[in-house]
């Protein structure tokens, strides 16, 4: 049954008229054409369709929308500000933490939302935080490089 | 404009272009004389307007591997750059940016030859009404032959431009110089015209006769240097186009009903329960079954409510059987290198050593599951498309539609990873054929389950190696077969007076295709450990038992020198009980030596891979930190086929569906890599994507030995067969 669900999408509120059952994900890349947020899998494994749900690292692919009434909810469109790069994106790119790129809107989510969590993660914990996120192209050595660095710029900054 | 902004222009309108008025003069000068007659792109060619173009003719690729393949027409000319009267410069280039970091490397070529930063240069990637035919991107051959004629493209646009300038002024072209997107006067440096000064109003086209002089490389400012990649700001902020994120008015998503087996073909089809479905479209044609909706996900919905019937596919031979098979149903196949005498090399041997090794078919596993979108204008196609060789594509939609291939155009956006995996284009033929039913433009987007099953993957093989040492400890017999992996990286490298390279083929049940340095990973893996057991038997360190017998100007014995300096390597008489390993490999003109630490868990049989060096020869460096970057992918990526994946099957049966039954390697796999280029200044560049993923089995499982004196034959070195290995040591 459609119903509307209303949630705060990138700061900015949004109401979706559709079955609340529906993933996220899909409500995300079709209804409300923020395609950012990639599949890879669609039942959790891959985290390539990572978005912050209250500032929580949450599959995209396995929450209904219905979930999300209410919330606030970050994709990868959402995480610069006005132009200005988010310093885990900076430190990314920077890094060169990226090569295809599919994978990389939610190894960057899962990063920030780590870094809120624990300003001060240390190589251990930054691996495990990442652990079920997948990348074929294997970007594993930069990317934990890329966290690091942004971790001291954000420490830096605060 | 750039390439994403291009892409994205093409999606507001992606019919054929229409060109802005040709600001040019038609009469201008066109030195390289007329495009022949007939050739339809010309018409696109006259709408890009005005500007200076370099083209180039089909016989230029008469050295470009795959030239001639399928039906595109054997005439071609198109542009390989462009310099418009902004003074921009764009490339037009049939390769497409994998994640492999061409979209910079590329550019950077072109800007090095035409003194331009590098953001002066806007590449226009795999749209095939725009680029020269290219075969496709695989096979680390971008870098080998396609930037070379970038590179002479741009040199020769560079001639024009000077000369341009010379009769303007009247003097002669040896006197003036190129710097930063002007010509100049040498003995007057202020005395300058721009680029874009010399091009405006003129519409200058001129065939690449490829005689120029490139500069010279001891000159090169760009070339050598590592800029940021010029597409990571789009793919950290979500602005990345991929083909699955191009949305067009009307549009369907597709899931395709799946066989349970390759062989199986569809008895019937009930549809009922889903024919009628407000938003639900069915399309049943020729064993195609499909459900779309406007949503990707109610199709998926729908789709699970179709009940099908299919015949049996093969149930013969499984993951056990496989190896027999491939060997019993191998033909002579063919000597692929060869010298010396068996007979003889068997008479001088004082051991023999027989061995056979073993590895499972392996998938792509793309981050990105394969996508298309099709969309249909009366006879015109346009097809968008995650793929490695979109002029394949193209004759494949062509053909499936029953068209001419000059009306399909391809382009292609991003790609999330191909590995050899989207050389293959059959989700576009699906999309195509499901536009054309439905008169709509169809998006088919693989599920993860699709992916494992109609992917091709890596073939499973087998190698035979029948090897042998003299008194003195030297390898003086070298008989090698290999099944089914292909002969890539089969040939040896070392100093062995009497051997033969052999390769045949059986028969797959499951589809294969080329997998990131095909062939190589098997045929390194099973020669780097047959040298290694000959090294242990011979009681002499594997690296200096290789050393041994490696010509003295061999490039990979640098290449072994650096990485044991850098790894801090000791002799020792193996097994040495440290867990090192070493092997050596060569792949599209590179050549890798790597060194490897390992710990193994003797309860559990996990191997945790604790360290990684590799040294790489690939020639000149366009983009050394590029390199490295290729390098950490490929000994990352080779954890996985070396420790963990394997696919399942039974028959035409592919069990395995799903990431939960596939380990890719994780964060918590990553040993400590350490990379290093060797002379990265000196010779052709060579291929880099994927040399450094050879060794991964190899090395691994040599240091396995070394940690524990038990050898492991079959890939992967699960820890069941790692526990296997150990047992047999212990008894
Ligand atoms: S698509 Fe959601 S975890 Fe893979
Ligand atoms: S960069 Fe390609 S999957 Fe991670």
């Amino acid at each position: 049954m459609a119903q509307t669900t209303r949630f705060i999408l990138n700061g900015k509120p949004v109401a979706v008229e559709t079955e609340g059952a529906r993933p996220l994900l899909w409500v995300l890349r079709g209804d409300l054409e923020h395609t950012g947020t990639k599949y890879g899998c669609g039942e959790g494994i891959c985290g390539t369709c990572t978005v912050l749900i209250e500032g929580e690292a949450q599959r995209a692919c396995v929450v209904p929308v219905a979930d999300v009434a209410g919330k606030r909810v970050t994709t990868i469109e959402g995480l610069s500000q006005g132009g200005t790069l988010h310093p885990v994106q900076q430190a990314f790119v920077e890094h060169g933490a990226i090569q295809c790129g599919y994978c990389t809107p939610g190894m960057v989510l899962t990063a920030v939302a780590l870094l809120e969590r624990n300003p001060n993660p240390s190589e251990a914990q930054i691996r495990s935080a990442l652990e079920a996120n997948l990348c074929r192209c294997g970007t594993h050595q930069r990317v934990v490089a890329a966290v690091r660095a942004a971790a001291r710029k954000l420490r830096a900054a605060s | 404009m750039r390439y994403e902004e291009y892409l994205a222009e093409e999606f507001r309108d992606p019919g054929l272009p229409s060109a802005s008025a040709a600001t040019g003069d038609p009469a201008a000068t066109e030195p390289g004389g007329p495009a022949p007659a007939g050739v339809t792109r010309r018409d696109f060619l006259a709408a890009l307007g005005a500007g200076i173009f370099v083209l180039f003719h089909w016989d230029d690729l008469a050295a470009a591997p795959g030239r001639g393949r399928g039906n595109e027409e054997a005439i071609d000319w198109n542009a390989f750059l462009r310099i418009a009267p902004d003074g921009r410069v764009t490339v037009f280039s049939g390769k497409v940016e994998l994640g492999q970091g061409i979209h910079t490397s590329l550019a950077q070529t072109v800007a090095e030859e035409l003194d331009l930063p590098l953001d002066a240069i806007e590449m226009v990637m795999g749209d095939t009404d725009l680029c020269p035919w290219d075969a496709g991107t695989f096979g680390s051959l971008t870098t080998r032959f396609h930037a070379p004629l970038l590179r002479t493209a741009s040199a020769e646009a560079r001639g024009i431009l000077v000369q341009l300038a010379a009769e303007q002024w009247n003097l002669p072209p040896a006197s003036l110089r190129v710097k930063e997107g002007r010509v100049f006067v040498a003995a007057n440096p202020s005395r300058s015209l721009t680029y874009g000064r010399l091009a405006r109003g003129r519409r200058i086209v001129r065939r690449l006769e490829p005689k120029p002089q490139p500069e010279d490389p001891g000159r090169y400012t760009l070339v050598g240097t590592s800029p940021v990649r010029r597409d990571a700001v789009a793919k950290v902020t979500g602005a990345a186009k991929y083909t699955g994120d191009i949305r067009l008015p009307g549009m369907l998503y597709a899931r395709i009903l799946r066989p349970p087996a390759h062989g199986a073909r569809l008895v019937r089809a009930d549809l009922s329960a889903v024919r009628g479905l407000p938003g639900i479209h069915v399309v049943e044609e020729d064993g195609l079954v499909a459900v779309l909706a406007e949503q990707p996900d109610r199709a998926g919905a729908a789709l699970a409510q179709v009940k099908a019937e299919f015949t049996p596919g093969a149930t013969e031979p499984g993951e056990q059987e496989i190896y027999d098979h491939l060997v019993r149903t191998a033909g002579e196949g063919r000597v692929a290198a060869e010298g010396g005498d068996l007979a003889a090399g068997t008479r001088a041997s004082v051991e023999v050593f027989e061995q056979s090794y073993y590895n499972a078919y392996v998938a792509h596993a793309a981050m990105e599951p394969h996508t298309a979108l099709v969309r249909i204008d009366g006879r015109r196609v346009t097809v968008w498309a995650s793929t490695q060789r979109p002029f394949g594509c193209k004759e494949e939609v062509a053909q499936a539609l029953g068209l001419p291939a000059e009306n399909v155009r391809v382009l292609t956006p991003f790609v999330g990873g191909g590995f050899g995996g989207k050389s293959y284009n059959l989700q576009a033929v699906q999309a195509a054929r499901l536009a054309k039913a439905t008169g709509r433009p169809v998006q088919v987007a693989w599920t993860r389950e699709d992916e494992f099953f109609y992917d091709t993957f890596r073939p499973a093989a087998v190698v035979q190696i029948r090897s042998g040492l003299d008194s003195d400890g030297r390898i003086v017999l070298w008989d090698y077969t290999v099944y089914n992996a292909g002969e890539r990286g089969a040939p040896h490298f070392y100093t062995i007076p009497h051997h033969r390279t052999r390769g045949t083929s059986g028969r797959s049940p499951l589809p294969t295709g080329a997998w990131r340095a095909p062939g190589n990973n098997t045929n390194t893996f099973a020669r780097e450990q047959q040298i290694d057991l000959m090294a242990a038997r011979a009681g002499v360190d594997p690296v200096e038992f290789r050393l041994r017998h490696l010509a003295a100007d061999a490039p990979v014995r640098r290449c072994l020198e650096v990485a044991a300096r850098l790894f801090g390597y000791q002799p020792a008489k193996p097994p040495s009980r440290r867990g090192y390993g070493v092997a050596l490999g060569t792949d599209a003109g590179t050549w890798v030596a790597h060194l490897a630490e390992v710990a193994v868990d003797r309860q559990t049989g996990k191997v945790q891979v604790k360290r990684v060096v590799c040294a790489q020869d690939m020639g000149r460096a366009i983009n050394p930190e590029g390199a490295r970057m290729q390098m950490e992918g490929c000994i990352t990526m080779g954890l996985g086929y070396a420790l963990g994946e394997e696919v399942r099957f039974q028959g035409g049966e592919v069990r395995t569906r799903s990431f939960a039954e596939y380990p890719l390697p994780r964060f918590s796999d990553l040993p400590r890599i350490e990379t290093l280029l060797v002379n990265p200044t000196e010779g052709a560049p060579q291929g880099g994507g994927e040399p450094a993923i050879i060794c991964m089995g190899a090395v691994i499982a040599n240091a396995i030995f070394d940690a524990t004196g038990a050898r492991l034959y079959h890939l992967p070195m699960t820890p069941e067969r790692v526990l296997e290995a150990l047992s047999k040591t212990e008894a």
